[in-house]
């Protein structure tokens, strides 16, 4: 029985699944509806709908966010402000630079095109820093994160810009005659794609050794700097995608808000999927439960009438707790406590 | 060891210099651009300490933890909860003047304590400590009020409205009225905390320990040193400072509000390694801070006088200054290293 148990909670996935079900119960009992489903014109309703179309975004930047933390051992803090500027860009070029514009200037896929490769520059410029550069991860990625928003603001004027065009709305909403939002099946793909070219090729691997020991796996022959290099372009192209489907959900570019905070929190899917934060051995599908455990955990506080503006103090705490508990130090207390308390209590039984 | 130390003061003073010498550049191309429009005068070289005097105190402190080989990303957040502290305890609860701000100082010990405690003793990324503090201070801003709260104590008031005249400098403007270059005692604070912390980082046991764990940690730690605790008492320190830094804010824009002091952090960070402390630990110097703080101060008065440049241009240009600092930081590393071979 015991053995049984102790296999289940070394499940690599125990800790990230019990969360999201832990969210989902307190759901059931705050709020009955939750699990409700309706259609209406052929269209799924209902908060679980709500929050796994509101976590595409999240899944998203989780998976690069997961790729980078596994290579470097840092954080892209740059990404929620990457978003912004890829959307800047798409509307930019999209709007031909009017701030309302009711018909695309230019074909839809050239806009498309240029936010991902707006995004897949800014993760290069941020692994060109990091693995040419040799600055940690966090503060290389900070140039972007202030800057970011300001470049975004330099494209749109300071402006917002409304592409009022129906097909630019179908990357954020529902693909007439599919009952799901399209954002749910761009997350899905990605995830897909990303699981298949690291299990099917030697990368996952490579990461995961370039993570753990640098030099050693240089030494063995792995290009370090660039699978550093990729992973962060990789991360930014995501972002890029992230940025395209926030975007696409306002019609609008709002260099302010799109993405806003979104970097706290794919840190924390990428944490909270049982991923450690010191590099090395990663698993995406960790991160993906963990980012529509926080998106759930978001739509809950958002039920119970917390606003916008208070949610991060919730996500703080939530991240100060998980990262005490991977800490290794607080492992080591707890288990000279465990040990001593196991101690007395074989003591009283004499 | 001895060789080993002036290899680290002149690297030091080689980024100091850039620096110095950058900000001194900066200023006289300003009064040669802008000569119409008065750059030259004492008061706008004023201006720049009058609306940067929290920004010194949080750069300085800022220093303090970086040169430990951390960093404090929480420092605007926090401002903004001081900020909005304040004005709410003034305002919405009937607290004095002085009991409200003894209260943000207090506060800000606690914050430091806590960050410091799970760096430290938990040996959790700072950053990523700093940054669940970021977000908990920014959300607590709005926990405690949505909107915006002015401040309208009249101590509070006094406390900021209070020119002190300098002695000299004076000029008479076009419509022939003398007028007399001021500053206010948030200037005078802020430079008081800067020596003290300069003199403390220079002079103290405390402030030599700082370096060491900075320059090496293990080394530091076979020394006899007690790291932690020393980690702590630094993060404490800037928590200390970054409530002064919060404090003086306020009495700059006497009202508090979420959005309040957003992108500060940055502005810090950038302060400190323009200013010539290494992002890996153990190089810094407090004036030095000074000196990229004065330099982004710059650049706003620029794009202020030049009148028609947008806001977010002073982000960008900070954002590039700090990313060829960074660069530059990278390459003297990577030189020095190249040498040791």
């Amino acid at each position: 029985m015991n053995e049984k148990l102790k296999r289940i909670t070394h499940y690599r996935l125990f800790l990230p699944l019990i969360c999201l079900a832990l969210v989902l119960l307190v759901n059931m009992i705050k709020t009955p509806t939750f699990f409700h489903l309706s259609i209406k014109n052929g269209v799924l309703y209902g908060y679980t709908v709500d929050v796994v179309n509101r976590a595409s975004e999240l899944v998203i930047l989780a998976v690069g966010m997961t790729l980078v933390v596994a290579s470097s051992a840092g954080t892209d803090i740059s990404v929620g402000a990457v978003m912004a500027v890829a959307g800047a860009v798409c509307c930019y070029i999209l709007s031909g630079g009017a701030v309302s514009v009711n018909e695309y200037h230019a074909p839809w896929i050239l806009g498309l095109l240029a936010a991902l490769v707006a995004g897949t520059v800014c993760g290069a410029w941020n692994g060109f820093l990091v693995s040419r550069m040799k600055i940690q991860p966090m503060v290389a990625t900070l140039i972007l994160f202030t800057a970011g928003r300001g470049i975004a603001q330099l494209i749109t004027k300071g402006q917002i810009t409304y592409i009022r065009v129906e097909s630019f709305k179908l990357l954020g909403a529902n693909i007439p005659g599919i009952p799901l939002p399209t954002p749910i099946f761009i997350a899905i793909i990605v995830v897909l794609i990303t699981s298949i070219v690291l299990k099917k090729t030697a990368l996952g691997l490579y990461i995961e050794a370039v993570g753990i020991n640098p030099t050693a796996s240089r030494n063995v022959g792995i290009k370090s700097k660039q699978i550093i290099f990729f992973t962060y372009t990789f991360c930014g192209l995501l972002a890029g995608i992230a940025g395209m489907i926030a975007t696409s959900r306002i019609y609008s570019a709002d260099a302010n808000n799109i993405g806003l905070n979104m970097e706290l929190d794919a840190i924390l899917a990428v944490a909270l999927g049982g991923n450690s934060l010191g590099g090395g051995k990663f698993s995406i599908s960790g991160s993906v439960i963990g980012a529509y455990t926080i998106q759930a955990l978001t739509t809950t506080l958002y039920a119970m009438g917390v606003s916008a503006d208070q949610i991060p103090v919730y996500k703080a705490i939530v991240v100060v707790i998980i990262v005490t508990l991977q800490s290794e130090e607080f492992n080591r207390y707890m288990r000279k406590f465990s040990a001593r308390f196991a101690a007395r209590k074989a003591e009283v039984a004499k | 060891m001895k060789l080993r130390r002036e290899k680290a003061f002149n690297e030091t003073t080689f980024l100091l210099t850039i620096t110095i010498t950058l900000f001194f550049a900066m200023y006289i191309a300003g009064m040669i651009v802008f000569k119409n429009n008065g750059f030259a005068r004492l008061q706008v070289f004023l201006n720049l300490f009058i609306s940067n005097a929290s920004l010194i105190v949080i750069a300085a402190g800022m220093t303090v933890v970086m040169i430990t080989g951390g960093i404090d990303i929480s420092v605007g957040s926090f401002v903004a909860m001081s900020c909005m502290m304040l004005a709410h305890m003034m305002e919405r609860s009937g607290y004095g003047a002085i009991h409200s701000v003894l209260i943000v100082l207090l506060t800000g010990i606690v914050f430091g304590f806590v960050q410091g405690y799970l760096v430290s003793y938990l040996k959790i990324q700072p950053f990523i400590v700093t940054l669940a503090g970021m977000f908990f201070a920014r959300g607590m801003t709005a926990i405690i009020s949505q909107d915006m709260i002015s401040i309208k104590n009249p101590m509070f008031l006094s406390w900021a409205t209070h020119k002190i005249y300098l002695p000299f400098g004076g000029y008479t403007n076009r419509k022939g009225v003398l007028v007399i270059p001021y500053i206010y005692p948030t200037v005078i604070i802020a430079l008081i905390a800067l020596v003290v912390i300069w003199a403390l980082l220079r002079y103290t046991k405390f402030g030599r320990r700082i370096y060491a764990i900075g320059g090496s940690e293990t080394s530091a730690l076979l020394m006899g040193l007690n790291v932690r605790r020393t980690r702590l008492f630094a993060y404490i320190l800037d928590g200390f400072l970054c409530a002064i830094g919060g404090i003086l804010f306020c009495l700059n824009t006497c009202s508090g509000f979420v959005e309040q002091a957003k992108g500060l952090e940055m502005e810090a960070i950038a302060g400190a390694v323009i200013g010539g402390t290494l992002l890996t630990g153990g190089v810094g110097n407090v004036f030095g801070s000074l000196f990229g703080v004065l330099i982004k101060g710059t650049i706003e008065t620029f794009i202020t006088f030049q009148g028609t440049l947008s806001s977010w241009w002073t982000r960008i240009t900070i954002a590039a200054l700090l990313a060829f600092f960074i660069i530059l930081q990278s390459l003297l590393a990577s030189s020095k290293l190249k040498k040791r071979r």
